[in-house]
């Protein structure tokens, strides 16, 4: 109703109607391409790792002088037993990494057949044994544990090859989308076959960052001790104890249980620092940078769509100031007050339409360079709506102040010289 | 002439001020807007300045990384050779000596054991080196100094410690030619660094990751820690798409094409350079005629800058932030050039009596301008405030060894209140034009 005269008076401000316009876009590429990365990190970081958080912990462990596998897979054996019969331990296994320690873990190719040509699926494995799927929390779905007799040893130039293994749903579904896991055999590294005797509920590898999102749930299980020594290829670490307490018992166990160690034999390394951690902090640190960049992301959005409103106000202030001599012979000629409110109202939505425009092109074209240099997934459309619905409620609650200025001016004002 | 101009500019400052003061509501807005615009882009840029940093920038276009492709075309990353080399082309590459110097690096982990019962034993962050190594990346030293290329070839039980390794176990003194036991080995010290920690920390970059934390305490000679059969305590890897194959024991690794060893050159001059490159080439050519390569040559020379970028040191959070934080730069900037026009125009009037009574466009200009200079100002002092704010606020937002190394110094000061008043003096050219462009006459006329 109100659109030509808007525009009208819009095309003699054609400086300062582009400004906003500008701005309004780029509010909306830089918004709505930030709240999706303040989206994707939140999804990340809260996803749950499927194991007993709050009452799990870790032990790394070092050797020192030890270089035979038979002799350092006795001590192992004799440590599992100590920490077992701690008093407040739940349950313990020896593993060679931990779930959201960003790092550790190895990564397996499995494959249906062995034949070079079939598409490998990749995933992340754990040491583990009968005492794993207890220690970790997590559930077994179908199948069964692993048997005291299957545990291999394993030495630094040995090659993984186990007979049987357990694996997560998320990793069953893909390897046998249509039907049971349980029973079938894969090859593991184009190694001998393994049988898949159980299938677990969740269990996060251990890599929490961006590089293995899509298969951070595809966990397998390795029954084996594995005595790193420090020699062979790559350096593994020693061994990494995963243990489970009873609840309310942490605090107790995580002092107790490497002093338990040590008093075993003390020919071994515990760093004071970063010796034993709990999954709690594990956590707090392998999504710290995530964390950091989802409350930077939106404290600049918070800071931008302000930024933006004041904006608004300013200029809408301005403008109503120049034009008080022109409203008030509006209202001199009968427009209500609701009419002149009205007329600022529709001028705003209409300037903030040609900026959401303009806007959702920019943040596509911004949201495709982030996804060429930092493998940002597609944003999907409905982020630009909600950016551009944010906006227009922004400005039709920013002009409203100015707008009842505007309204409130009265028709005397017509006559009025100055 | 300078007095009437300096008092020219106290006038126009005047005005400025009196005008601020007319207009509280929108002045504070711009210099809010500026004062939270520019203290996000320092914030940001100190981390991005101190992650993005040249660690040797005397030195850093004579220091050069080769690459050799061990994996060939059916396994490298994109057709680009591997960060780092297998250990035969790596000890091809030092004995051919066809660099003023060459080092050989990789991380590994050593278990240090006390004299004592007090003590606990340490595990301790080092790097096999060769003897070019301190000379190479000018390591200052404390105490002693590097062991010799003799020491190399006869694998002496040598090593050198930092000074924080040094003040753990020595408390501080001169240690020069004590011993100390690493992994159940006496080794003799030979030199003890002064306080050196580059960052990003390049030269293991490739090895070892972590160019911003895990300072090295100990550094031993490569060709021993072969011997002792060592392993690298950091990346390993054979192929970037199929599994390792089968090494079953240490001769086997040190025969495999798996890439573990991080090599320099140092190549003072550009003849240099293209000499080595020719050399490179011709060795993977060499390497092909023998049969161990079935790929033609792909070999690679970086100097320290362009191997930093190759190896994103960078963090990615570092460098989305700093883009984030321009934009809203320059969103500020857009909305500040919007409210000076409002600003500027409303006082339409004034500069058509000013005008009027002889005032040229010049003078103006300059009124305008200063006023925008004295809001950028303010702008900036805001900024500095509030910069320091999020400087304090840095640990939640980056990982703490990023946000150790944002510092705020002077110059960032300086470079804080510089962008501000910059920033606005651009914002207000335009409104300023427009008020410059205001009739005398038409103004005295018309109402206003």
């Amino acid at each position: 109703m109100q659109i030509r005269p808007i525009l009208a008076a819009l095309r003699r401000h054609k400086m300062a109607t582009l400004l906003i316009v500008l701005q309004i876009a780029l509010t909306l590429a830089v918004v709505s391409n930030a709240l999706f990365i303040v989206k994707t990190r939140v999804v990340h970081l809260s996803r749950p790792s499927g194991t007993d958080e709050a009452h799990l912990f870790v032990i790394n462990n070092q050797w020192i002088g030890q270089s035979d596998t038979p002799h350092i897979d006795a001590q192992m054996r004799t440590d599992l037993a100590t920490l077992r019969s701690l008093p407040g331990v739940r349950d313990a296994f020896a593993s060679q990494a931990y779930p959201l320690e960003e790092g550790g873990g190895g990564l397996v190719r499995i494959k249906h057949r062995v034949e070079r040509t079939t598409k490998a699926q990749l995933g992340l494995s754990y040491f583990a044994d009968e005492h794993a799927i207890d220690t970790f929390g997590t559930a077994l779905v179908a199948g069964r544990n692993f048997r005291a007799d299957e545990i291999g040893s394993l030495g630094p130039y040995d090659k993984v090859v186990p007979v049987v293994i357990i694996i997560t749903r998320d990793l069953a579904n893909k390897l046998f989308p249509d039907g049971a896991a349980v029973g079938q055999r894969v090859y593991l590294n184009d190694a001998s076959p393994s049988t898949i005797i159980g299938v677990v509920d969740r269990l996060q590898g251990s890599y929490a960052g961006s590089s293995t999102r899509s298969i951070d749930e595809d966990t397998v299980l390795v029954p084996a001790r594995y005595a790193s020594t420090g020699d062979g290829a790559a350096f593994a670490g020693g061994v990494v104890y995963l243990v489970r307490t009873q609840p309310g018992q942490l605090e107790a166990v995580l002092r107790s249980a490497p002093a338990a160690l040590v008093a075993q034999n003390r020919m071994r390394l515990i760093s004071p620092e970063n010796g034993v951690v709990t999954l709690a902090q594990a956590r707090t640190k392998a999504y710290a940078t995530d964390r950091g960049v989802a409350i930077m992301m939106g404290a600049v959005c918070v800071l931008l769509l302000l930024a933006t409103a004041g904006g608004i106000v300013g200029l809408s202030s301005f403008w109503v100031s120049q034009r008080r001599r022109s409203i008030g012979v509006r209202r001199a000629l009968g427009a209500t007050r609701g009419d002149i409110l009205r007329y600022f109202q529709t001028e705003n939505a209409l300037i903030v339409g040609i900026g959401v425009v303009l806007g959702v092109a920019l943040g596509i074209a911004a949201n495709l360079s982030l996804m060429t240099h930092y493998e940002l997934p597609r944003m999907p459309l409905w982020v630009l709506g909600v950016g551009a619905l944010l906006l227009w409620l922004l400005g039709q609650l920013a002009v409203f102040g100015p707008a009842r200025r505007a309204a409130a001016v009265p028709p005397v004002e017509a006559t009025r010289s100055v | 002439m300078v007095t009437q101009g300096v008092s020219l500019l106290t006038y126009y400052f005047d005005l400025a001020l009196r005008s601020c003061r007319r207009s509280k509501a929108l002045t504070a807005l711009v210099v809010l807007l500026m004062g939270c615009g520019v203290a996000t882009c320092m914030v940001t840029f100190a981390v991005f300045r101190a992650t993005a940093a040249d660690p040797i920038p005397w030195k850093s276009n004579q220091l050069f990384v080769p690459q050799i492709d061990s994996f060939g075309p059916a396994h490298n990353y994109k057709g680009e050779p591997p960060g780092m080399l297998s250990y035969t082309d790596a000890v091809a590459l030092s004995h051919a000596r066809q660099a003023r110097r060459q080092v050989l690096i990789y991380a590994s982990k050593w278990t240090v054991l006390p004299g004592d019962a007090q003590h606990l034993p340490s595990s301790q962050e080092g790097d096999a080196v060769s003897h070019d190594f301190f000379a190479m990346f000018d390591a200052p030293f404390r105490y002693g100094g590097g062991w010799s290329a003799g020491d190399d070839d006869q694998r002496a039980a040598v090593v050198v410690i930092s000074s924080t390794l040094n003040q753990q176990l020595f408390g501080g003194a001169d240690s020069v030619g004590r011993e100390i036991n690493l992994d159940t080995h006496a080794y003799r010290i030979v030199g003890v660094l002064d306080d050196w920690n580059p960052s990003p920390r390049y030269f293991d970059v490739a090895s070892a990751w972590y160019p911003f934390s895990h300072p090295r305490q100990l550094y031993l000679p490569f060709s021993r820690a072969i011997d002792l059969q060592k392993a690298a305590a950091g990346n390993f890897y054979c192929s970037t798409n199929t599994v390792d194959p089968d090494l079953p024991n240490w001769d086997s690794v040190l025969r495999s094409n798996c890439a573990w060893i991080a090599a320099w050159v140092e190549l003072p001059t550009r003849a240099d350079v293209a000499r080595y490159r020719d050399w490179l080439h011709n060795y993977a050519a060499e390497q092909q005629r023998l049969g161990r390569f079935a790929w033609p040559p792909n070999v690679r020379l970086s100097d320290v800058g362009q191997w930093l970028q190759l190896m994103n040191v960078v963090p990615k959070a570092s460098a989305l932030s700093m883009i984030v934080s321009l934009s809203f730069l320059l969103i500020c900037l857009v909305n500040v050039v919007g409210l000076m026009l409002a600003r500027f125009m409303r006082r339409a009037p004034e500069i058509g009596v000013r005008r009027a009574l002889g005032a040229s466009r010049g003078s103006i200009y300059l009124q305008f301008l200063t006023e925008a200079a004295a809001i950028g100002l303010a702008g900036g002092v805001l900024g500095l405030l509030l910069t320091a704010l999020g400087m304090a606020g840095i640990g939640h937002v980056f990982a703490p060894e990023i946000a150790r190394l944002a510092m705020l110094n002077a110059s960032l000061l300086l470079l804080t209140v510089a962008l501000a008043v910059a920033t606005t003096l651009i914002a207000a050219l335009y409104p300023t034009w427009r008020a410059a462009q205001v009739q005398p006459a038409w103004q005295l006329k018309s109402n206003g």
